[in-house]
């Protein structure tokens, strides 16, 4: 069935279609329309689940693991600075191996004070253990929701799916609505291995003494690793039961092209539009999505990129004091590799700031320079910065 | 033996086999001719390491050497003394 639906409709919905038994959320900005929609499916009985209001966001994260270790799918959505307060209990969550599923709404980081579009608040718990897909339309929300819970059940691995603010959460297109008996038999009931049972008592959350500490995050990270595996096999299946497919990068006019653009999100659709009109003049400009962030997809992106000249990797956030996240993994992917393509990080896009194709063509412009002279002056750059509010020399 | 994902420990009371005695750097000395058995340090040790007897006596593989029970016990019965190193 299709229907019009804005990117927080969309989550709800996957999230009412996985037949989630706890809801936990709280209510305030920055927080989205999803827990919205999902309390007003369980109050009219489409929706068979507990909702538990708390008093912060760092409550909500906690009751999700509380009901998680019941053995019950679990879900919760947060954006910005809610994500933060979390910020604590994600390690909690993937450190006592609980599958909850989460979307986060990107959007921006106080101060200054903003509730505007970028990727700064998920990118800035990436080590926490918590796997992070990144979508860049409305239906790959709804699909990815649904794998999640799917990758997150089968390795005991809790699962961001993560959506640019308002150019997704706001802005509604057709999607289709996946059948609930499909989605049933793609999502068996959950069940958990070792269920917080007063007639099977375990214990959760023990002391990690040095000598445990090491072992126990060595197996969250080969766990983590192996959910690349996980997440292609699971989006394979998906296709079989509902024709759509997604996997961890998206290689677009990337196989032959000189210059590519890494992308992130939402940002992705725009750049495919501009690389088009490159591919008109027959300029060889190709791009490539990074859906899958953690785990990250470093052979997928040696295979994609490894023949470039340059890659101009867009993105909207900034390890202050280094570089862009996906710069910095996407550069350090090749650390061993050769051949290896010349590397520009351009940060844009900030606190929802237009992406225009003036700046895009202008990355493309720069990287074809470093790609003809083989030499990089500044690796890291920012899109539609306004110099001369800043003093700057244009 | 294997480690479960989340560290989750699945047998009960198990953590009797951890024998935090070893934590100790002063451990208490009950003065059998003071103890009354009235059971104060029994009430108050965390461990609970205290055997109730006539007189009381501390169970060493356990007691962590906190001192509650030197602290508490109404006879000053309970000595805390130095442990030698091992």
């Amino acid at each position: 069935m299709k229907e019009v639906l804005d990117g927080n409709e969309a989550a709800a919905i996957a999230a009412k279609l996985a037949r989630v038994k706890v809801v936990s959320a709280y209510p305030i900005t920055p927080q989205t329309t999803i827990v919205e929609k999902l309390a007003e499916f369980i109050s009219n009985g489409e929706l068979d689940a507990e909702y538990i209001k708390v008093e912060s966001e760092h409550s909500a994260l906690s009751a999700c693991i509380g009901a998680s270790a019941t053995g019950v799918r679990t879900f919760t959505a947060t954006s910005s600075q809610g994500l933060m307060l979390m910020s604590e209990m994600l390690f909690v969550a993937s450190g006592l191996r609980l599958p909850i599923v989460m979307t986060n709404v990107n959007r921006s980081l106080s101060a200054p004070l903003s509730i505007w579009c970028d990727q700064q608040d998920s990118m800035a718990v990436r080590d926490s253990g918590w796997v992070q897909l990144y979508c860049e339309n409305n239906q790959e929300i709804m699909d990815s929701t649904l794998q999640a819970f799917r990758v997150a059940e089968e390795l005991l691995l809790p699962v961001m799916v993560c959506f640019d603010g308002y150019i997704l959460s706001h802005t509604a297109e057709p999607i289709e609505i996946p059948e609930q008996a499909a989605v049933d038999k793609f999502l068996p009931v959950y069940k958990f291995p070792h269920p917080l049972d007063p007639e099977k008592p375990v214990t959760m959350g023990p002391l990690g003494v040095p000598e445990y500490y090491e072992e126990f995050r060595y197996m969250l990270q080969e766990t983590a690793r192996a959910s690349k595996k996980k997440l292609v096999e699971i989006d394979k299946e998906f296709k079989k039961h509902f024709g759509r497919s997604y996997g961890l990068i998206e290689r677009y006019h990337s196989d032959d092209a000189d210059v590519i653009l890494l992308t992130m999100g939402s940002l992705s659709s725009s750049a495919k539009e501009i690389v088009d009109t490159y591919r008109k003049r027959g300029e060889k400009v190709g791009l490539v999505k990074v859906r899958s962030f953690r785990p990250f997809p470093v052979k997928e992106l040696i295979g994609a990129l490894g023949q470039a000249k340059a890659v101009a990797v867009l993105e909207k956030n900034i390890s202050l004091g280094s570089a862009g996240g996906l710069f910095l993994d996407a550069a350090a992917s090749f650390i061993n590799v050769k051949p290896a393509p010349l590397m520009l990080n351009f940060i844009c896009g900030l606190a929802g700031r237009d992406v225009s194709p003036l700046q895009i063509k202008e990355a493309i412009r720069a990287a074809a320079r470093v790609a003809e002279t083989g030499k990089v002056k500044r690796a890291l750059r920012w899109l539609g910065l306004r110099e001369k509010v800043l003093g700057l020399k244009v | 033996m294997s480690l479960e994902p989340g560290a989750i420990i699945t047998e009960p009371g198990s953590s009797a086999r951890y024998e935090t005695g070893s934590w100790r750097a002063f451990k208490p000395v009950i003065d059998a001719n003071k103890c009354t058995a009235c059971g104060i340090c029994w009430l108050y040790c965390p461990e609970p390491a205290i055997i109730k007897g006539k007189p009381h006596t501390v169970d060493y593989r356990y007691c962590k050497g906190c001192g509650i029970c030197a602290n508490e016990c109404p006879f000053k019965a309970i000595t805390m003394v130095a442990e030698e190193h091992k």
